[in-house]
């Protein structure tokens, strides 16, 4: 009897916690789905509606009339996914060369470099925002893919995670490397980046979620509509107090938010799990 | 095929010299073992050779060429590791090919070495597969081909055994001095095993503290230690060390008021009076009949089969082991009279460690 009962409250616990977290979701599936009346004047039905194909494609194409004119989601789409592949790749590529460099050679000043890049981890995007966005002002590039992007790329947690990788490569194997003739270069190509694999497709899925989920740095530093994100598109999609929100849109908008990160994480899967499996270097 | 040329080389790290000259002069096709305990300088002086280190004084020659200032990987030398150091993400071939690969060597003289060096190291079906699929014995033999597909001048092994379980270790030991022979290749050798050293070495350089304390081959350093730590270094069990003073009156060697041993013959008397240690290999030790000249007290005995190690203490306190024949009935507790062959015996100052 009381080992029927330790067998389904793990699971109640359980499902409820999954209730919790999918039915939201739920709720915004179904809501994309329904005319706009229905939602607004409430008790929303949970089952969904016929209306679905509609929402998506004014969504995608049509625009919104809240949102500033010639502004589409799929446009929004294409904006952030821009800016989150930017910066997730940049980020990885810049980090990897720098911790490459700074576990692999001896050059001068090479702790205090370290320590630099370790001390801008005291400084998130949000305490230097203001002299950054005068900056990327001054170089004219406000509205542009390159100053939604570029002070971003710059990543001290990125480093510090290769780094930590790097330093368990033993020092034989670069030592077999320097006899077998492969440079430095030749080196990072040939040994270091095949390593390092599981590790940029781990970081790869946590920046670019972190691309895409950017809202403060897009908002300051775009102004017209043809570069809005998708992220800043749903809080202009919430329309004003005299406005009307077009629910449907709404949630059509939020659903196809979600999907790229959704598709990076299911992707990337792969190679996490083998990143557990192949756990001997 | 080259020779190595060791001359007086030093390496420091800062103000802190870790070896003080060490000079040798390594033959064409030669394995000249290092061996020593840990930290006694013997695998820097080897990644000096190799050119992982630089050297801070002195010169290295290979081939008659000399290699301080030339990357290690213009030395025409291959090295293998204790740790393997193979690529992990790479194949079994791709391994074995990268140092070629990275001399600009054609494709397909490329294959053809690799294959021959796979056939030559029993690894013909193995090229496709990934290191971590290997067994250490395996691993090992493929570290191996990485260096004999080069045909390098020089075969360097940092301890390539010491990974590897004691039966293995054998079979690989036997591999690595086959191989080598039939190579031709010179090879340098470094290990703390003082087994492998012997069984491997056409020569050995025995290290302590940066210090070659002697070179030469097995069986010289076997029979003829120059100084104290060699003698207790090479051989197992390791050589008993017996404090003694020769008498005035007839150059005999008193261990104690009543253990008297008369001194080596064919030499020049040892000056009297002067405070020696004298060294007796356990195997030369035997079971006397009588009146021994050393009388042990039994504390332990160890019966191996083949033979018997008799752990005993001399009258003053002294620990004395003999290797006995397997047939030697020794009890715990009895009194053995042991013999020793005068002309076995080694005598040191004990004050510098130096054979006299």
């Amino acid at each position: 009897m009381t080992r029927r009962r330790i067998d389904w409250l793990p699971h109640l616990i359980l499902l409820l916690g999954v209730g919790i977290v999918a039915f939201p979701i739920y709720v915004t599936l179904v809501a994309s789905t329904l005319p706009v009346a229905e939602i607004e004047h409430g008790p929303m039905p949970l089952v969904p509606g016929t209306q679905a194909l509609q929402s998506y494609r004014d969504a995608l194409f049509m625009g919104s009339t809240n949102l500033r004119s010639g502004a589409v989601v799929s446009g929004m789409l294409l904006n952030s996914l821009v800016m989150a592949l930017v910066i997730a790749v940049g980020k990885i590529a810049i980090s990897i060369i720098s911790a490459y460099a700074v576990v692999f050679f001896r050059f001068p000043l090479r702790m205090v470099f370290f320590w630099m890049i370790f001390v801008t981890l005291m400084l998130p995007v949000e305490v230097r925002i203001m002299p950054t966005y005068k900056v990327v002002a001054d170089l004219g590039m406000v509205d542009t893919y390159w100053g939604l992007t570029i002070p971003l790329i710059a990543s001290a947690t990125a480093t510090l995670l290769f780094r930590q990788f790097f330093l368990t490569v033993p020092d034989e194997l670069v030592e077999a490397a320097q006899i077998d003739g492969a440079g430095p270069l030749r080196f990072f190509w040939d040994t270091v980046l095949p390593l390092s694999r599981t590790n940029i497709a781990a970081l790869f899925v946590i920046l670019f979620i972190y691309g895409w989920n950017q809202y403060l740095w897009p908002l300051l530093v775009t102004n017209s509509a043809s570069m809005t994100t998708i992220v800043i598109g749903i809080k202009t999609l919430l329309g004003g107090a005299d406005a009307q929100t077009e629910w449907n849109i709404v949630m059509a908008t939020t659903v196809l938010a979600m999907l790229p990160p959704i598709a990076v994480v299911l992707l990337m899967q792969r190679w996490f799990v083998k990143g557990l499996v192949e756990s001997e270097k | 095929m080259a020779t190595v040329s060791l001359r007086a080389l030093r390496k420091s790290y800062g103000p802190n010299e870790v070896i003080h000259g060490v000079s040798c002069e390594i033959a064409d096709g030669e394995l000249v073992v290092v061996v020593g305990p840990s930290g006694c300088g013997k695998s820097t002086l080897l990644r000096m050779v190799a050119g992982l280190e630089e050297i801070t004084r002195g010169e290295i020659a290979i081939g008659g060429r000399i290699v301080n200032d030339i990357e290690a990987k213009d030395r025409d030398i291959a090295m293998v590791f204790q740790n393997y150091a193979l690529y992990p993400h790479m194949t079994v071939g791709a391994n074995m090919a990268y140092g070629l690969k990275m001399r600009g060597v054609p494709r397909a003289e490329i294959d053809a070495r690799v294959g021959r060096a796979a056939a030559t190291l029993q690894l013909d079906g193995l090229l496709d597969r990934k290191p971590r699929q290997l067994s250490g014995g395996q691993r090992q033999r493929v570290a191996m081909g990485r260096a004999i597909v080069r045909d390098p001048q020089v075969f360097l092994f940092d301890e390539p055994l010491s990974n590897l379980d004691a039966k293995l270790r054998g079979q690989m030991r036997v591999e690595i001095r086959r191989l080598q022979q039939s190579l031709g290749t010179t090879a340098i050798y470094v290990t703390h095993d003082q087994v492998e050293a012997m069984t491997l070495a056409d020569r050995l350089i025995v290290m302590n503290a940066g210090v070659a304390e002697q070179v030469g081959t097995p069986l010289e350093l076997y029979e003829r230690p120059a100084t104290l730590f060699v003698a207790g270094f090479i051989g197992s069990p390791a050589m008993n060390f017996v404090t003694a003073v020769p008498a005035a009156e007839d150059g005999w060697l008193e261990i104690d008021d009543d253990t008297r041993l008369r001194p080596p013959p064919d030499r020049a008397p040892l000056p009297p009076g002067r405070k020696l240690t004298l060294g007796i290999r356990p195997e030369h030790l035997t079971l006397a009949g009588g009146i021994a000249p050393l009388t042990v007290a039994v504390e332990l005995v160890e019966m191996l089969g083949a033979d018997t190690i008799v752990h005993g203490r001399l009258g003053n306190g002294t620990l004395l082991l003999a290797r006995l024949p397997g047939t030697a009935r020794v009890k715990p507790g009895d009194r053995a009279p042991l013999g020793i062959d005068p002309a076995r015996l080694h005598v040191f100052d004990q004050e510098t460690g130096k054979r006299l």
